[in-house]
């Protein structure tokens, strides 16, 4: 049996699969339940009550809306672009989820378990941006298409200073593999090392997924719903979804590498009972927790100051804590040896730059 | 079998995509099959087991470059009736260069050797893709790999030389300026007597200046 599921090609498949949708389907339970969380938060914080009349406390609520999205008319607008008009949405929704592959759950639980984990991450969420860009160009609408050149715009600014955090991090691991980003955090997680890029890191994050208080590319008020507004049943309810998703995929990567992902807060008895996934999802949900928070808060970010936090505060800050975290670790003798490079050929490694 | 199979599927979608760029009658749709044949590279660099460079291909050009392409492809109006006018007479040009191009490609593949001489001997086995990379990149390479960064901090510096302008018809808000306000520097207390109003004057704070230093932005004429 064992030999069926590891060495052979057709064995090999079903175990992966098997894998993805122990990884999806409670992904999609989680998003599901996010949106009914989400209005419960934001009425709580409104002194409302809520969802409250499907199933006991409207637990119910999800399947109803999702039943309603699944039932009502899709409607193509006549000058949309068919094709991409209707790719968008997929490649979204498809985006949020094939980024759950490197998500380690567990010391070395994840369905691929690469050695570019991090850069794979980086590089799904950076194309997270063409779903939006295509559905406004497609809808062939003007709210649509300026919701859409917001958001692009938007996107690619706030992945720079991503990026440079993720090298912050990177730099005190020494690894690209995220379970050895979490393995290097086991005695300090990084949120207290590295404070302030852990609060760059968030603040990014908001505006990656176009949350609130940045979720101009939405903008009710002045784009109707943006890049959404021509979309309608099942390609909305994929929008939908992929945004959930990516914001349950970046509180992940918030908890992997500032928060010790599946680690226990301290290493004795009581708290190592309590199996790595759960931690994970614990510190998932506090992310989650603080998205909503800062919805309910805070008003809307105008154009303008949304471009000058990331390019002319967030950029030059990360880009000075990077330098000043390496030339710290480097002072100080800190910097993580590469367990690759124990047997390194000697002429390299001596600094033989001919 | 399974790498096999989706080597020649990244490489037939690859070829096609290519052949797509340049076929396609749309420039939206030229530029997303662009972004395709960048994705089925990084495939066939995957295969070929290297990851990082895979990685860096799929965040620097499709994460970065082709959102620049599509942002301003999609913002140009182009006409294809226009753009179909100038063929007849750019071709040869278009003939010339391509023609040129496809000789170095010829030149430089019957010159390739597979293992070059001076190459940096393998690394040891156990050592990541991105940490072989960076041992040779930081080491034998350094002078070159600077040299890169050098040719890119100076075209960056050109694109900005050459875009950024002031211009000064528009009124920009300086975010540092409006905190440094204070309210004695704009706000009179007035003690009017009852009345008689403020017998039309205007009371200004001591070092009163106008707001706006800029002309204002040109208006359009309104027709009466």
């Amino acid at each position: 049996m064992q030999h069926f599921f590891f060495n052979t090609d057709l064995g090999f498949t079903i175990l992966t699969l098997a894998q993805a949708l122990a990884v999806l389907v409670p992904l999609l339970m989680g998003v599901a339940y996010l949106t009914y969380g989400e209005r419960k938060v934001l009425a709580a914080i409104q002194i409302r009550k809520g969802p409250n009349v499907t199933g006991p406390f409207g637990l119910m609520q999800p399947f109803a809306d999702a039943i309603k999205m699944l039932t009502k008319e899709t409607v193509i607008p006549a000058d949309a672009n068919r094709a991409l008009f209707l790719i968008a949405p997929i490649l979204t929704f498809a985006l949020a989820m094939i980024a759950w592959a490197v998500i380690p759950t567990n010391n070395g639980w994840a369905v691929a378990d690469l050695n570019v984990g991090t850069l794979y991450l980086f590089a799904i969420s950076s194309l997270g941006v063409y779903g939006i860009l295509i559905a406004g160009w497609a809808s062939n609408s003007k709210y649509a298409f300026l919701g859409g050149l917001r958001s692009a715009a938007q996107m690619v600014s706030y992945e720079v200073s991503i990026g440079l955090v993720i090298v912050c991090v990177l730099l005190c691991v020494g690894s690209l593999n995220l379970n050895d980003v979490i393995l290097a955090q086991r005695h300090v997680w990084f949120c207290i090392p590295l404070f302030p890029m852990f609060v760059v890191f968030f603040i990014s994050a908001l505006a990656e997924t176009n949350r609130a208080p940045f979720d101009l590319p939405e903008g009710e008020s002045e784009l109707v719903a943006g890049f959404m507004v021509e979309y309608s049943s099942l390609s909305f309810g994929l929008f939908f979804l992929g945004e959930y998703a990516n914001m349950i995929l970046m509180s992940a990567l918030t908890a992997i590498l500032f928060l010790g992902g599946w680690l226990a807060p301290f290493d004795i008895a009581p708290f190592t009972w309590i199996p790595g996934p759960l931690w994970l999802i614990a510190k998932i949900l506090c992310i989650l927790f603080v998205f909503i928070w800062v919805r309910g808060t805070f008003p809307r970010y105008r154009y303008d100051q949304l471009m000058r936090l990331g390019w002319k505060v967030f950029l030059p800050f990360s880009l000075a804590w990077m330098v000043l975290t390496a030339g710290f670790l480097m002072a100080t003798g800190l910097l993580p040896q590469n367990p690759g490079l124990a047997h390194t050929p000697p002429a390299i490694a001596s600094g033989d730059t001919k | 079998m399974i790498v096999t199979a989706f080597f020649y599927i990244f490489a037939a979608i690859l070829v096609a995509s290519a052949g797509m760029v340049v076929a396609a009658r749309n420039p939206v749709h030229a530029v997303l099959f662009l972004i395709l044949a960048f994705f089925n590279a990084a495939g066939l660099f995957l295969i070929a087991g290297a990851e990082f460079l895979a990685m860096i291909l799929v965040i620097v050009y499709v994460g970065a470059v082709a959102v620049l392409f599509l942002f301003v492809v999609m913002m140009l109006d182009i006409r294809f009736d226009q753009m179909r006018e100038g063929l007849q007479r750019y071709a040869p040009i278009g003939a010339a260069v391509g023609l040129v191009l496809f000789a170095e490609l010829v030149a430089t593949l019957a010159g390739l050797k597979i293992a070059p001489v001076e190459a940096a001997a393998p690394a040891a086995s156990g050592l990541t893709n991105s940490a072989e990379l960076g041992l040779v990149i930081y080491t034998r390479y350094i002078f070159l790999f600077q040299a890169c960064g050098i040719v890119l901090l100076v075209a960056m510096i050109g694109a900005i030389v050459l875009t950024l302008r002031e211009r000064v018809s528009s009124r920009k808000q300086d975010i540092a300026v409006q905190h440094a306000r204070h309210p004695a520097d704009t706000l009179v207390m007035a003690d009017p007597v009852a009345g008689s109003g403020m017998d039309g004057q205007i009371l200004r704070a001591p070092g009163w200046t106008p707001a706006l230093d800029k002309p204002a932005p040109a208006r359009l004429e309104t027709t009466s």
